[in-house]
């Protein structure tokens, strides 16, 4: 435990430059340079995840290391440090931070007015959101505090990044240590980063996430266009930029659950591989990471138990919050089994030590120590190409390691040293012996006894007694190497005189002197009777064996998954003796048997056999129906569902935002209703492209998309459009009156037909445009729209801007007054999708009436009843039969409402919409007529699956209640054992409704 | 086909006189009556006199000789007029048009705001309401966290005088909200705890404690209206509605509010569920609003909202089915079809929109059901009225008086399309 050679200087940091590393610099006085030569000797040596070198050395020269080995000689001129017993590993590297840049400032709000294009001074995007230009070796400036923050976590490198914007230019690798940037800068541009959080930029677009992920696309087609246009079109820096930073290495923030899972798709779409920096919920869903072959940086921020003590409001926690807490450590160890290459974050802990904690729990939780090391170490040097220099300690790499008194893992590990390019930043003395065990002291002629115990390089000390009864008495201790003090009441009684002892400490005595309340000198020695034996052996933490992580995820991970054992699968089935509403010519057939096979309908008849090993369904008496379809929805939609910062936005797309963690989907599926389109917002008169899904509860977004989706985008007129109910200072963005409304489409119709014969005329030369691609479409009638509407003016006038450029309106959604040109609209082809009774929330509602859909079926438009609404979505049946009450519609034509007419709308009732053979096995079993408000749901099939039954629903609901106390119980176990805790609070889901306009950011946002 | 409409319109004449009293004493009959307290009458007849029930009973009951006008009902279910509760009826006619806006006064404690005198009788969206049997509507004012006082109001009626069933009923307290959501619409952010949540309650109880002491004295020196707007609220005289959702906020509000005498009821109750037992045992009135929501939790049942009324049924907690707003009022009796569907009775059912209405409200002396001495205010149609694939509603009186349904807007403009599109009219008026 002695240091053979070693000066002070050691434990002060060095004063002058190791070495002379900014030649470019004057120097102010007489040159300092040295070589930096040290040789590490009695080491334990991880030198990489997989080899751990015993009593072995280490040689390092002008900051790279020289040879590791177990028989190294000291060479002349190498300093020598003993480092008998402790372990030596490879500096961590940090890949997601801003360590040692400040942040780009919030600018001005605009007082809630809009702002469309950047402000940014210089030839730069037009969003300022998009800043490839930004370079963090530029911006970096060495932060102390902060360096040496993370060197106690055990980083010694840091991938510095100014994270700002969707594209975010590029990072900077640093070393952390305290010197100049000159110094300390490794790799000026180590990589590019992404995000789709728009940062500090002011600009309205993006509003939404499918808007952010719509300007990535463009700026990368802008971007490829730039490269090839020729000189003098367009001299923009941040598409130059953008284009050089296209050989790093790739980073995607992607911290929110599925964004990785979007990314990957843009990365498919452009050729590109991401690195992905995730959120710490990736073992939900590793298959898709799998399939992605992602490459993950995930964070060890693994969320306090919540106080669960009051039983009222522990029932806020949802149940993913609640098995969150339980699987989160156990996220590393799950990517590890999956063969997934990731490295780990500090980002999201409260302090980088904090590591050091979450790591024990990451490996009890089942993590090798060898993956553990790996993705600290090697594994982002390998992500930053960089595997070379970095992550290991071998000959040739650079001299970045931390000493630690004991493995990493074990609880009374102290890390005592970091060296960071061959120069050392010291923690604790390693000349510092370990003076812990029990002495006796004399003070004069009085005798104690005094035991020293605690950390080796933080010990304390109390006074103890021969009778054990008697309760020991803390002293206050501080030992610096090689002086002690000591101080306190070396007696019992609590009103005797402090004493205080300052000595040295040498090979197990103690000389000094104390002075007493009076002023007395006298004289103190103490000796060592005995070496500290600590309570209990260093060990691992233990594993935590019944976690078991893989058979509690849930599909989804909300309250009424299922469990990957519990997934419905697709089976034969036999609906027996029903009433069948075909929608077909037969009609409602009564008695009647279904035969569903392959997720198709295979039979429809009387007295159908039962196939060996199907499912009977006993329907006597109840109603089999095909699913319900919505034509308008806005559930299961993320982060936004409306882009209405620009007067048009057909660049954006639902179908890259769906949430399949909804619990609106399971909840619509026990209204019977198995398919919805889910469609962009009425902000803007293009508003985005839509996704038809079907309620496939359990499955990721894209395995939702209903396969054979006819291409729609919804298009909306009217109040929204024009921002009358957006405040007074929303008085800029055209349009602001129908009449405008009508100009917009003319403009990108226009536009959309001469990009049309641009392109066919020259396609490498023309710009691709993702917006026009989608207008394009609707000219090249490979694209529908459904536009939102309400009266009679704007409704003709948009047929007649179709007529102009020879192509039809598929839907009008909503259409309240329809009724008034129903003759028109059949005459130009269009459907319509409509309330049942809503109006009088707005002025263009004023003439809306409960008999429209009556009124439009009478005229041969085909029509259907929509929800725009979570809630009304789970009864459209109700909402059909209101036209048997208005109106006096038949009961077989009001269900077609909902069923088979917007099926027709949506352009895929070949395969939805009605009981026939060969159509999609979507059908609900209804306990009474389904029009009748007494009409429950009792099965919903998708593809011939049962998502939701009654039966099911029973036995979700008590699998929930005792999957939710066995974690509760969990947790209260662990508060009891004093762990931290957070207070219950609910969390708000936000409902969308087609109005739902952001102003802006802090300008607030309302519903209509 | 010009001459198919005229002679529907000539058959609408037909059907509508087919309902319409000559007299102020006559006796409808040949009807099947749902009281409204639980009890059906089958070939019933209901005799009226002055605007007020004075006879009800099977048919064979009633000296029928006694009245010279008779009615034949024609065997449609007669449901004593619904009562909506908890509405904006009359205060908003387009909710994005800030003009015609009248409920929600600023201010915080608004005690003596009366929602009365802002009620518009010619709202075009009463006869939308009327047409689907409401008849008689709480009318409540909103803004601060005292909005001020109800009044219960006729749908039919010239002005705001004449409509008035009882004036200035109860007062309206918003309870705070113990969470506060961070974040925006695109990115909603963490959930903090109300740190006002506290002193806001402590306020109250001061409020409301000077407000007592104020009304014990009967001519204080110092006129205060607002404090002299509250006097009945301390003698019981009149209600206390305290709109709150949340289980533990409605346990905390009984505690809070009860020393000072007043009459609790509370209105929303999203959660009355979970504390039923408590509602029961304190005999506290609730009036649930919009059973047409979607579950407050996560992993609450999926039709959570939907059978609540059948718990609270069970448990023995008075309560009244409504839903807050203006145009959808018209929905009101699917509120209770909805309900029957989870489990509720059916004439338990009526009664959340009709008696308990009225009870809970303190009119069940004058309104919400068919019986001797009450209004002669009652609807007829031809089935089941809680469920739309059978409402169909064919007449109307109030106190006595039949109304014309035809005064609803949205039935003259499908009239007029139905004619330019030379549609059949189909027999039924709805």
């Amino acid at each position: 435990m002695r240091i053979v050679y070693l000066c002070l200087l050691l434990y002060l940091g060095l004063g002058a430059s190791l070495l002379a590393q900014r030649p470019s610099f004057p120097e102010n006085g007489v040159v300092d340079q040295r070589e930096g030569c040290y040789l590490f000797t009695n080491a334990h040596i991880q030198t990489g995840p997989k080899q751990l070198l015993k009593n072995a050395q280490l040689l390092i020269k002008e900051g790279k290391i020289v040879a590791v080995g177990q028989d190294l000689k000291r060479p002349k001129g190498a300093v020598e440090i003993d480092l008998a017993g402790k372990y030596i590993y490879p500096s961590f590297i940090e890949l997601s931070s801003n360590y040692g840049l400040s942040a780009n400032p919030k600018k001005d709000n605009n007082q809630g007015r809009p702002q469309f294009l950047s402000d940014k001074k210089g030839p730069f995007s037009w969003n300022e959101a998009i800043r490839p230009e930004q370079r963090a070796d530029q911006l970096f400036s060495p932060d102390k505090k902060a360096a040496k923050a993370l060197r106690q976590a055990g980083f010694g490198l840091c991938l510095s990044q100014q994270k700002d914007g969707i594209a975010r230019g590029s990072s900077a690798l640093v070393f952390l240590g305290e010197e100049s940037a000159q110094e300390m800068i490794l790799k000026g541009e180590a990589a590019a980063h992404y995000s789709f959080s728009k940062g500090s930029s002011s600009q309205d677009y993006p509003s939404s996430l499918m808007g952010a992920i719509a300007l990535l696309r463009q700026t990368y087609y802008d971007a490829d266009f730039y490269q090839k246009q020729e000189a003098g079109l367009e001299y923009n820096r941040s598409l130059a930029r953008f284009n050089e930073l296209q050989a790093l290495p790739q980073f995607f923030e992607a911290k929110q659950r599925f964004n990785i899972l979007r990314a990957h798709k843009i990365a498919q779409e452009f050729g590109k591989e991401y690195i992905f920096v995730g959120a710490g919920d990736e073992y939900r869903r590793l298959e898709a990471l799998q399939a992605a072959k992602a490459k993950l940086v995930v964070p060890l921020n693994f969320p306090a138990a919540y106080d669960v003590s009051d039983p009222l409001d522990a029932n806020f926690i949802k149940l993913g919050q609640l098995l969150h807490w339980e699987l989160a450590p156990a996220n590393p160890a799950a990517l590890a089994e999956a063969g997934l290459a990731f490295s780990l974050t500090t980002e999201g802990l409260k302090k980088p030590t904090a590591i050091w904690a979450s790591l024990r729990k990451a490996y009890a939780a089942g993590l090798s120590e060898e993956d553990l090391l790996a993705a600290l170490t090697t594994q982002p040097a390998s992500f930053l190409g960089l595997s070379e220099q970095l992550g290991t300690l071998e000959e040739g790499k650079w001299a970045n390691f931390f000493i630690s008194s004991a493995p990493i893992l074990m609880e009374n590990s102290q890390l005592l040293q970091h060296w960071v390019k061959g120069k050392v930043y010291s923690e604790a003395n390693l000349q510092a012996d370990d003076i812990r065990g029990t002495y006796s002291l004399n003070l004069e002629q009085k005798s104690y006894q005094i035991s020293i115990e605690g950390k080796a390089f933080k010990p304390t000390a109390k006074l103890t007694f021969a009778d054990s009864s008697q309760k020991p008495i803390k002293l206050k201790l501080d030992y610096h190497y090689p002086s002690l003090s000591l101080s306190g009441k070396f007696t019992a009684d609590s009103t005797a005189p402090i004493i205080r002892i300052t000595a040295q400490w040498k090979e197990g005595s103690i000389i000094g002197y104390a002075e007493d309340e009076k002023g007395n000198w006298l004289n103190v020695k103490g000796q060592r009777q005995a070496a500290f034996v600590p309570k209990k052996a260093a060990e691992l933490p233990k594993r935590d064996s019944s976690l078991n992580w893989a058979s509690k995820l849930r599909y989804p991970f909300t309250a009424f998954g299922h469990t990957a054992e519990q997934a419905p699968k697709q089976e034969v089935v036999l609906f027996k003796g029903a009433t069948v509403w075909t929608n077909e010519k037969k009609g409602i057939l009564e008695n009647t048997d279904v035969l569903v096979e392959n997720g198709k309908i295979k039979k429809i008849g009387k007295n159908i056999k039962l196939p060996k090993g199907a499912k009977l369904v006993d329907a006597q008496g109840k109603h089999l129906t095909t699913g319900i379809i919505d034509e308008h929805s806005h559930i299961a939609i993320q982060n936004g569902v409306n882009e209405g910062t620009q007067a048009s936005s057909a660049e954006v797309r639902i179908g890259d935002v769906l949430n399949s963690d909804d619990v609106n989907i399971y909840r619509q599926l026990a209204g019977g209703v198995t398919t919805a389109q889910l469609l962009h917002g009425s902000a803007n008169p293009i508003g985005g492209q839509a996704a038809l899904i079907k309620f496939r509860w359990g499955l990721l977004p894209e395995e939702l998309k209903y396969e054979n989706a006819a291409p729609f985008i919804k298009f909306a007129l009217g109040e929204n459009v024009k921002q009358s109910n957006w405040g007074d200072r929303q008085n800029k963005r055209f349009p602001q009156t129908r009449m405008g409304v009508e100009q917009v489409y003319e403009d990108y119709f226009s536009r959309a037909q001469a990009y049309g014969e641009a392109l066919k005329k020259d396609p490498e030369n023309t710009r691709r445009d993702i917006e026009l691609d989608a207008l394009l479409e609707i000219l090249n009638k490979e694209r529908f729209i459904s536009c939102h509407s309400y009266v009679q003016s704007e409704i003709t006038m948009l047929m007649r801007v179709a007529e102009r450029y020879n192509f039809r309106i598929n839907t009008f959604t909503h259409i309240l007054e329809g009724y008034k040109v129903a003759d028109k609209m059949r005459e130009h082809g269009a459907g319509g999708s409509t309330f049942s009774d809503w109006w009088a929330y707005k002025a263009e509602v004023r003439d809306a009436i409960p008999y429209n859909a009556k009124i439009l079926d009478a005229m041969d438009v085909v029509t259907a009843i929509n929800s725009d609404d979570a809630e009304m979505g789970r009864r459209l049946n109700q909402e059909a039969a209101k036209s048997v009450k208005y109106g006096q519609m038949s009961e077989e034509e009001a269900w077609k409402m909902v069923t088979l007419n917007p099926a027709k709308l949506l352009r895929c009732d070949d395969q939805l919409g009605s009981i026939k053979k060969g159509k999609s096995a979507d059908l609900v079993l209804w306990s009474n007529n389904p029009l009748s408000i007494y009409a429950k749901a009792e099965q919903t099939y998708v593809d011939g699956i049962c998502y939701y039954s009654l039966e099911r629903d029973q036995r979700l609901r008590a699998e929930l209640k005792a999957e939710r106390q066995r974690l509760i119980q969990k947790m209260l176990g662990a508060k009891s054992a004093g762990e931290p805790t957070q207070p219950a609070m609910p969390t708000e889901d936000k409902h969308y409704h087609c109005g739902d306009v952001q102003l802006n950011a802090l300008g607030g946002w309302k519903v209509d | 086909m010009k001459k198919w409409s005229l002679l529907v319109l000539l058959f609408w004449a037909i059907t509508a006189s087919v309902w319409a009293q000559k007299t102020d004493h006559y006796l409808l009959k040949n009807v099947r009556i749902h009281t409204g307290q639980g009890d059906i009458i089958e070939e019933g007849a209901i005799a009226v006199k002055a605007g007020k029930i004075v006879d009800i009973g099977p048919a064979k009951e009633l000296a029928q000789k006694n009245y010279k006008e008779q009615i034949d009902g024609q065997g449609q279910w007669v449901y004593p007029a619904l009562i909506a509760a908890n509405t904006q009826l009359g205060l908003v006619e387009v909710e994005a048009v800030r003009a015609t806006l009248d409920f929600r006064e600023v201010g915080y404690f608004n005690p003596n705001i009366r929602s009365v005198v802002a009620y518009n009788t010619d709202s075009e969206i009463l006869p939308t309401i009327l047409s689907n049997g409401i008849l008689y509507s709480q009318v409540v004012p909103e803004g601060g966290r005292i909005s001020g006082q109800s009044s219960v109001l006729r749908l039919s009626a010239f002005n705001w005088e004449d409509a008035a069933v009882e004036l200035d009923e109860g007062t309206h307290l918003w309870w705070p909200k113990r969470f506060q959501f961070t974040g925006w619409w695109a990115a909603p952010g963490p959930t903090k705890l109300n740190e006002k949540y506290r002193p806001t309650i402590a306020g109250l109880q001061l409020y409301l404690a000077e407000a007592a002491a104020y009304c014990q004295q009967e001519a204080p020196e110092k006129k205060n209206i607002k404090m002299e707007s509250m006097r009945g609220l301390f003698s019981g005289e009149k209600r206390l509605y305290v709109h709150v959702d949340e289980a533990k906020a409605m346990l905390e509000a009984h505690q809070l509010l009860s020393p000072y005498g007043v009459k609790l009821v509370f209105v929303g109750a999203a959660e009355a569920w979970r504390i039923a037992d408590f509602l029961a045992e304190q005999k506290i009135p609730v009036i649930l609003s919009n059973l047409h929501a979607l579950p407050r939790l996560e992993h609450d049942d999926v039709d959570q909202p939907y059978k609540t009324p059948a718990i609270l049924h069970k448990k023995g907690v008075k309560f009244a089915l409504s839903m807050q707003g203006s145009w959808n009022q018209r929905n009101l009796a699917f509120q209770a079809g909805q309900a029957v569907a989870y489990g509720l009775p059916k004439e338990v059912a009526l009664a959340a929109i009709t008696s308990n209405v009225a009870e809970i409200l303190g009119l069940s002396e004058q309104i919400g059901s068919l019986e001797k001495g009450k209004a002669a205010s009652f609807i007829l149609s031809k089935g089941d009225l809680l469920d739309m694939r059978s409402s169909q509603i064919m007449a109307a009186y109030l106190d006595g008086k039949l109304l014309d349904l035809d005064k609803d807007k949205q039935k003259q403009l499908y009239k007029k399309y139905m004619d330019k599109y030379e549609l059949e009219m189909p027999a039924s008026k709805n």
